[in-house]
């Protein structure tokens, strides 16, 4: 037989397919939204708003307000007062049944949320139908089980509640991220503060419609938007009990070093450099799938993305040709069409990181190799790169990026891959593509990072807790262990 | 070049599974669907598989796969007929000059069950009366006792008859019995190192026949196989696709495994009866906004 040479494969050339955009017609979007304190809508102190856009388009959304000092005591008090008067008084199972109705609200109203997380964030329409919005919902229904059973859950250990818990959460999972601070605080007897990210508020106030649609008592959720400042004055303020922040290692570090010395419980949910690790028993195609997955997951604005792919130097080059292969039909654009794979950037300042770390990663030495595909001229968008031959001491290769780039690596033994994998000041996750399964308990056992995914990556349950080690902060958030950071004992 | 079949790769039947449902999700509209429409059904071989029939409905089907609706102009043909090797002559006499091809089913269909000399001897026969394509099921109790061997010189002795009759090889592993995702990669492994110019999920004669999990694992067959050696190999998912519906979710599965050069009847056929007339339901609707009801659309 005549060895010929591999042609490369071609896709979207004779069958394209034609736009299929979700509609948006069906959503109710005020000009300006204000802060949800005390169950009504308030102007802010300041007086000022802010735009937020859609990141595929750069235009104007709506404009959000701007909360300051005096905004958040009045969140706070308002916090403290339903904390005192009704819900730490309330029996556990009337605290579940809102839980749970806020679930139901959310799956019923599915549809216009996930648009508007799509609009207002950037990723794929069918992530925020698929995923966030789905997960969000199963999140408050989980908890909303627990609410009664805290007892059970902690025998003899006489669960309590805290009091007032501050939440500042990340742009990269506006709802799913709301519902994993709010939900397990409220299952546990707690009043919120929370503060979505700037660029993202949409959902988090469309959930402040729902949660006032649901009759929570005044008081007990309040939603404040801003910028940074406001989450540092939610993190001085003398009458929160407790903070949770979702967020990067920079600011968690401050967080940290701020609340040292006050009585605040802490949680920290921060960045990421997961190594994802293939085998070379590992069923590849299969493999490849899930590299892909796990760093173009949500344009990689992921913590706990794949970002960093070792690969077993006997399947090295096949792994690598497939990858590059797999790329080709990855369609980057509007996140609005249903078949979008990779949607938008989430800011401005996120791409230009990215684009910064692109060329620091062709300065350092790596080999950057990119989809062939065209991007849209406005809005802001990356293709999905891959760096090959990188160094363990590559920036791009330490550093988290936070968006669709991945750097590959490979190795040849366990222990090389293991030692490597854990060399890197994060350990939130990892992932481990193997066909033997002893090997997977090897890894898991050894590899330091909260989550270690085998032959599958980003999957998540609400009775999963998920979290990290080392930089990537402590406390867990999902499963049994998500109650705990909200009571005391 | 050589290839330990118990080495083929493995495979996860939950990653094949998510890769199959992210294919579902491709929402197929206007332009790109009539394109997809009009594709599947200019992939399909137009099957009746019955004891009972007749030289009537073989001609009929006949006329059917060469004009499937003339009510609406432009429609293409389909790929091939698909009949028994005793139907063969009928068919060839009916599709003369037309671009239709015949499939013959051979070598003990559906089960294989039979002698080395008598499959030959059924192959030669269809081919002897003008079969285009030979549709081979392979021996699957050698299969599942673990003679790969035995598969293998089976599907290269079929390969040799049909070379020299000019004649295309598809071959059936009835996944259905083969039953393991790990085992229908390796038939196909060893049915293409064989010399298999198709690879063919079912007979459509037991209760399990063509799904997207079992395609997508031999459309990573070929793929790997393609990339070793530049050699295009075809694929035929036979039985239980029967809407349109479906037959797009298999061509978006086909396009973005495979890409644009096997979007075309050589390298890719649909085994189907049926799948025809909701094909042109569908085509119907595109082209004139409404459903007509299925009495407008002949039964053959």
């Amino acid at each position: 037989m005549a060895k010929k040479e591999p042609k490369k494969l071609e896709y979207f050339t004779d069958w394209k397919y034609a736009p299929s955009p979700e509609a948006t017609d069906h959503i109710r979007l005020q000009k300006q939204y204000d802060l949800f304190i005390n169950g009504k809508f308030v102007k802010p102190n300041s007086g000022k708003y802010f735009d937020t856009i859609n990141p595929a388009t750069e235009e104007k959304i709506s404009s959000i307000a701007e909360a300051n000092d005096k905004d958040v005591d009045s969140a706070v008090k308002a916090a403290r007062g339903a904390y005192d008067k009704t819900w730490s008084k309330m029996p556990a199972k009337e605290r579940a049944k809102y839980i749970y109705r806020i679930a139901r609200l959310i799956q019923e109203r599915a549809r216009e949320l996930s648009v508007i997380e799509t609009l207002d964030g950037g990723k794929s329409i069918r992530e925020s139908r698929d995923i966030d919005v789905p997960l969000a919902a199963n999140h408050f229904f989980y908890y909303a089980g627990w609410a009664d059973k805290l007892e059970y859950a902690f025998p003899n250990r006489h669960p309590k509640s805290l009091g007032v818990a501050g939440q500042v959460i990340p742009w990269n999972f506006p709802l799913l991220m709301a519902a994993w601070k709010i939900a397990p605080a409220l299952a546990t007897g707690n009043t919120v503060v929370l503060k979505p990210a700037e660029t993202t508020s949409l959902t988090a106030l469309k959930l402040a419609e729902i949660i006032q649609e649901s009759g929570l008592p005044d008081g007990v959720v309040n939603i404040i938007t801003g910028h940074g400042p406001v989450g540092a004055s939610m993190v001085n303020h003398k009458d929160i009990n407790k903070i949770a922040f979702t967020g990067s290692t920079n600011v968690g570090k401050w967080i940290q070093k701020a609340v040292a010395g006050t009585d605040k419980k802490l949680t920290l949910e921060l960045g990421g450099k997961a190594a994802n690790i293939i085998f070379e028993d590992a069923p590849i195609n299969q493999a490849v799938e899930g590299i892909i997955n796990g760093i173009f997951f949500n344009q990689g604005h992921v913590c706990c993305a794949g970002s960093r792919l070792f690969v077993q130097e006997s399947v090295a080059e096949e792994v690598i040709r497939k990858l590059k292969d797999r790329l080709e039909t990855l369609i980057v654009g509007d996140p609005l069409d249903k078949n979008t794979d990779i949607g938008a950037i989430n800011s401005k300042m996120q791409l230009n990181k990215i684009n910064e770390y692109l060329k620091i990663g062709v300065n350092d030495g790596a080999e950057m190799y990119q989809s062939s595909c065209t991007i849209p001229k406005k809005g802001f968008f990356v293709r999905p790169t891959l760096f090959l031959n990188t160094s363990q001491s590559h920036r791009i290769s330490q550093e988290e990026i936070f968006g669709p780039v991945l750097a590959i690596q490979t190795f040849r033994t366990i222990e090389e891959v293991i030692e490597k994998a854990n060399n890197i000041p994060y350990g939130l996750s990892a992932g481990v593509w193997t066909d033997k399964g002893s090997r997977i308990f090897n890894l898991t056992s050894k590899l330091r990072a909260g989550v270690v995914w085998a032959n599958t990556y980003n999957k998540f349950d609400p009775t999963s807790p998920f979290g990290g080690y080392k930089e990537s902060g402590f406390g867990r958030e999902g499963g049994l262990h998500g109650l705990m950071p909200y009571l005391k004992f | 070049m050589t290839y330990d079949f118990r080495q083929s790769p493995v495979v996860d039947q939950v990653g094949i599974e998510e890769r199959v449902a992210r294919f579902n999700t491709r929402s197929i509209k206007k332009g790109s669907k009539v394109q997809a429409l009009k594709l599947a059904l200019n992939m399909i071989d137009l099957t009746t598989l019955e004891g009972k029939d007749t030289e009537g409905k073989v001609t009929q089907m006949c006329y059917k796969a060469m004009h499937p609706h003339l009510a609406l102009p432009d429609l293409p043909s389909t790929a091939a007929v698909c009949v028994y090797p005793t139907m063969v002559k009928v068919a060839k006499e009916a599709l003369k000059g037309s671009k239709v091809k015949v499939a013959s089913v051979s070598t003990a269909f559906p089960s294989g069950n039979s002698t080395m000399q008598i499959k030959l001897l059924d192959t030669k026969l269809a081919l002897d009366n003008g079969a285009d394509e030979i549709d081979m099921v392979i021996s699957r109790g050698e299969f599942l006792k673990g003679n790969y061997n035995f598969v293998f010189d089976e599907i290269a002795a079929i390969k040799d008859l049909t070379h020299k009759y000019n004649a295309r090889l598809k071959v059936i592993f009835e996944t259905g019995e083969i039953s393991t995702l790990d085992n229908v990669r390796r038939a196909s492994d060893i049915a293409i190192y064989a010399g298999a110019d198709f690879i063919k999920t079912s007979t459509g004669k037991i209760g399990v026949a063509a799904t997207m999990p079992v395609t997508l694992v031999m459309l990573d067959a070929i793929k790997d196989y393609y990339f070793k050696t530049g050699i295009q190999v075809g694929m035929k998912p036979a039985g239980g696709i029967s809407t349109a519906k479906g037959a797009l979710q298999y061509l978006v599965m086909l396009h973005e495994t495979l890409g644009n050069a096997w979007l075309d009847n050589k390298w890719f056929r649909f085994g189907a009866s049926s799948l025809a007339n909701d094909l042109i339901l569908q085509l119907e609707k595109e082209a004139k906004g409404v459903y007509f009801s299925k009495d407008y659309i002949s039964v053959d």
